[in-house]
């Protein structure tokens, strides 16, 4: 990321000027959920991609089929700021249900794209209107009233493109890429584009305030949601056993995973080196990965926050019986059913300390596309290493958006699979073999597997002994439970360290994780051009905590953990692990469904160092306030 | 009452074919009740296994929560076993069977176990058909609890306390009948030598075996006014047919009069031979077992037998078309694609 001035301070210093502010944009279109929109999104937000700019895209869509207001926002930025940012430059009202309110919260000198029969001119007039007749274009196009509707949404496509700049070639690359190459899709969509781009030649004034120009920072790079990501890093991770139950919004991540094993990892005669079952429930998807962990498969399945807590009960069993397998939780909003279509970091409590008793989970927490590649592969290796369930925690704005990222790496360390007894080893220990006896001091056993040829041990959900025979002996409860805690420790040694950047002269430190990393490396940013504070950032990967924590909190005056969630959950948890530095915690929460913006961690860091608050509550302000919508 | 069993072929030598004695399939002493049927079980599990010559080391023991699901710890000690939690056992044991399907999978659970918590799970195992043997050990009570009424509980039986059961029992044959199950049978602990011969045509069949033991609890579950105690149920059993069992290994031939007993040959080659005590029951017709199931709730029997066989019907782990060697085994070589696969993979993303 470039160290230059921040989006907003260009943007008004651009515009006072009279030049247009160049590749640096955030679009949102509003439409009907279930009218087709995703695809003229997508070939919207692919065609900036190509011109070299970089860009995100987010969808904010309802629980629903068809019928509900949903969504899109596309931020297109030179300097690589990809995050969520409020104010909306262009906006693309196609929904009659939102189309005043999407119109009323728009920044004063925002532009406007609506369709006719909307009359949003009628609204304000602080704000540049073009009113188009999509129905009429579109009936001009196709006769057919279903293909009509698709190709609505690919006018404002080429309407767009034409009021900011997007060439018309790299728009048929996009669409080309959409539908795979398939002529007979590709030709009516390209003739939508062109009819937006000659009604808008013909008809519609041109604006000179943003600008979309050819430049050269996408190049090489790919566009990936998470779960996808995820899926293909499992490929490569050697996985064989994947289980699951749909849910929202983890299920493209097995999804993609069928597919992609589907062409890579079936053989030549026609057998796959893999079983996917689709579960009649998260009990079962768990149980099952449990078993095959036990039988010696590579395992994992992928849920939400409800399918996390089902699974509460095999969690406890895969910690205390030592199983290995791997849950992803792609994170949505609870508590309960919630906010099933939105985004936030709630499960931390949850994942962290799963199941009744005394429990540990080892959890990572990828924060960009390429760690969901990497951390896919990672987590299956320290579940068998650890002998223990393994977490995951994505959330829906990582898992389910489309994201750039340099390409993936290919895995080069061959699998770790952990301490699995070898008739060698065997010997080694004089033939003298306990399932849950602690022979190199680290807290990890040995364990053999059924059908081998290695001695046998039974495995149970009960207390246990060093032998696995059943005991209810205090001592051995005792000793079973005080070595899973060694084992935890050890854990500290393997798992991802957090990514540290430490300023010298700064006085604030930041903690994050996940996708609040977006937003709070534009705020760093923010505040060191804006404000000249510089500060400090421990970006967190995994559960457990390691040192680099300790070190990092000691070396600064305040501590700001930024997270999405009410109560600050990591927050929590790093103030348990402190002790007296515990103090130095300040929490800034963001938690309104939709993903956090770097200005407001800006101003809450602002305000917190003036006023000594230690808890903020971010994010509500009027444009988030009008996306509240209820299904029922 | 007649024999359950056909006498056929000849007594078992000391050893089996694989040199192991009896003793070799034996587990850890059981801590159940004095005279629970649930250790007659085991006596023909292990029984079975030895019989049929099987490797300790390649079955893998299941269970959920309760009386029964301690008893894979009593049998077959030279097994691995997993005691996992209450009613999910079978998401267990298809986790495992699905790493590794060379496994002889064995589940153990009970009526509370099965009928009641995991219900859900024992019905998409029935409907996945994995290739195990699933034994209910009913008792109609929740004996480590201390004798409350189970979901298979009859209508009208009396706990010890007095209460009685006002609801009707859940027929978990019926239920597996129902849900295309290709092996179903119910045994009685009270009768060895037909658990045995059920036993070893499960472990002969290609497929989930679903057998439900009635097995008394003598502690809860055997007084006047119960009706799934040792006495009652004798005196309630009625077989459905007379059982054979030739394993594939044994070049009987059995010798009965045409349309005197049915043979229905198993996926390994043993034959079940079906003598009729009554109707010409066909176990191949589902309808006929449901009608014969029900007509016995009605008349107030435990009917016992082979209810329901079709062997050839397809298990999950043929579905799936994995390749032959255990998925747990493989490793980089069989698993991870080549580097050119994700140069390809990542140019479509570009």
């Amino acid at each position: 990321m470039s160290d230059s001035m921040t989006a907003t301070a260009v943007l008004d210093e651009e515009s006072a000027a009279g030049r247009p502010v160049v590749n640096d944009l955030t679009i949102h279109v509003a439409t009907v959920n279930g009218s087709g929109s995703q695809s003229s999104n997508s070939v919207l937000m692919r065609s900036i991609f190509q011109m070299g700019v970089p860009v995100s895209g987010k969808n904010m869509f309802p629980s629903n089929i068809a019928g509900l207001p949903t969504w899109f926002t596309i931020r297109a930025n030179k300097d690589g700021w990809i995050a969520r940012k409020k104010e909306v430059d262009l906006m693309v009202c196609m929904n009659p249900q939102t189309a005043r309110e999407d119109v009323e919260t728009l920044p004063a000198g925002a532009l406007v794209i609506y369709d006719a029969p909307l009359n949003c001119k009628a609204i304000r007039n602080d704000v540049t209107f073009y009113e188009v007749p999509f129905a009429k274009l579109a009936a001009e196009l196709t006769t057919d009233s279903r293909l009509r509707k698709l190709l609505t949404n690919m006018v404002y496509v080429g309407i767009v493109a034409r009021l900011i700049g997007i060439e018309r070639d790299e728009i048929i690359a996009a669409i080309s890429k959409q539908f795979k190459g398939k002529q007979k899709a590709i030709d009516p969509n390209v003739a939508a584009i062109d009819k937006g781009l000659e009604f808008a030649k013909a008809n519609l004034p041109e604006q000179n305030k943003w600008r979309i120009e050819r430049m050269n920072k996408t190049a090489g790079k790919i566009i990936i949601d998470g779960n996808a990501a995820a899926a293909i890093g499992a490929m490569f991770g050697g996985v064989t056993v994947v289980t699951w139950y749909p849910i929202t919004p983890s299920s493209s991540l097995c999804e993609s995973l069928i597919d992609y094993m589907k062409q890579y990892r079936i053989g030549p005669d026609g057998k796959a080196t893999f079983a996917i079952v689709q579960a009649e429930d998260e009990l079962a998807a768990i149980g099952m990965v449990l078993g095959a962990g036990w039988a010696g498969a590579r395992s994992m399945t992928s849920t939400s926050g409800p399918g996390v807590s089902l699974m509460a009960e095999f969690a406890g069993l895969g910690y205390f019986s030592e199983i290995p397998g791997v849950i992803w939780d792609i994170q949505r909003v609870g508590p309960s059913t919630g906010l099933p279509t939105r985004t936030a970091q709630g499960d931390i409590f949850e994942v962290m300390y799963l199941s009744h008793g005394d429990t540990q989970h080892i959890a990572l927490i990828p924060s960009s596309v390429s760690e969901c590649f990497d951390f896919a592969i990672e987590a299956l290796d320290l579940a068998e290493i650890f002998q223990t369930p393994v977490f995951v925690l994505s959330d829906l704005d990582l898992g389910m958006n489309n994201w750039m990222s340099d390409p993936f790496s290919y895995p080069e360390k061959p699998y770790r699979r952990g301490k699995v007894l070898t008739k060698q080893k065997l010997q080694e220990l004089g033939g003298k073999w306990g399932r849950y006896l602690d022979v190199d001091d680290d807290g990890i056993p040995y364990r053999t597997l059924p059908g081998t040829d290695a001695p046998s041990y039974f495995t149970r959900g009960s207390g246990h002994d060093a032998f696995a025979r059943y005991s209810e002996r205090p001592e051995d409860y005792k000793s079973t439970v005080d070595r899973l805690t060694k084992k935890y420790e050890t854990a500290k040694q393997y798992v991802p360290k957090p990514v540290v950047d430490r300023r010298q002269r700064a006085k604030i430190g930041f903690i994050a994780y996940g996708t609040t990393d977006f937003p709070l490396q534009e705020s760093r940013h923010q505040l060191r051009s804006e404000r000249d504070v510089e500060t400090s950032y421990l970006r967190l990967r995994a559960l457990p905590f390691t040192n680099e924590l300790h070190e990092f909190v000691a070396a600064h005056d305040h501590i700001y953990v930024v997270e999405q969630n009410r109560d600050g959950q990591m927050g929590d948890l790093i103030r348990l692990a402190l002790g007296e530095e515990q103090r130095k915690i300040r929490k800034i929460l963001h938690y309104t469904g939709l993903p956090c913006d770097a200005r407001s961690i800006t101003d809450a860091v602002l305000a917190m160092e003036g006023n000594g608050e230690t808890v903020t509550r971010v994010g509500i302000d009027q444009r988030a306030a009008t996306l509240t919508i209820t299904e029922d | 009452m007649a024999d359950s069993v056909l006498k056929l072929g000849t007594e078992v030598p000391k050893e089996n074919r694989l040199g192991l004695k009896a003793t070799d399939y034996r587990g850890g002493e059981s801590t159940l009740c004095a005279g629970c049927g649930h250790d007659a079980i085991s006596s023909q599990i292990i029984r079975a296994f030895y019989e049929m010559s099987v490797d300790p080391e390649h079955v893998a023991k299941f269970s959920g929560i309760g009386c029964s699901s301690k008893t894979p710890a009593y049998f077959l000690g030279r097994a691995h076993g997993f005691n996992a939690v209450h009613g999910r056992m079978p998401a267990v044991a298809t986790g495992a069977i699905l790493a590794n399907s060379s496994l002889i999978g064995i589940g153990v659970s009970g009526d509370g176990d099965t009928a009641s918590i995991g219900l859900g799970q024992f019905m998409h195992m029935v409907r996945r058909n994995i290739p195990m043997i699933y034994i209910i050990e009913n008792n109609g009570v929740y004996g480590l609890t201390k004798g409350q009424f189970s979901a298979t509980a009859d209508e009208g039986s009396k706990l010890k306390t007095g209460v009685i059961n006002d609801l009707p029992p859940m027929d978990l044959c019926a239920l597996a009948v129902e849900l295309g199950c290709g092996f179903v049978a119910r045994g009685f602990a009270g009768d060895p030598k037909q658990m045995v011969n059920i036993f070893k045509a499960a472990i002969a069949h290609d497929g989930l075996s679903v057998i439900d033991v009635i097995s008394p609890c003598v502690t809860f579950n055997n007084h006047e006014g119960s009706t799934k105690g040792y006495q009652y149920s004798k005196e309630h059993d009625e077989l459905l047919q007379q059982i054979g069992f030739v394993p594939s290994y044994e070049q009987i031939q059995v010798d009965y009069a045409p349309g005197e007993v049915r043979e229905v040959t198993m996926h390994d080659g043993s034959r079940i031979i079906l003598k009729k005590l009554e109707e010409d029951y066909d176990p191949s017709d589902p309808m006929q077992a449901l009608r014969r199931l029900h007509k016995s709730v009605t008349e107030g029997v435990m009917l016992t037998g082979l209810v329901h066989l079709q062997p050839q019907k397809k298990s999950f782990i043929s579905l799936l078309h994995t390749i032959d060697r255990p998925l747990y085994a493989l490793d980089e070589a069989a698993t991870r694609p080549p580097r050119e696969a994700l140069d390809e993979i990542m140019h479509e993303l570009m």
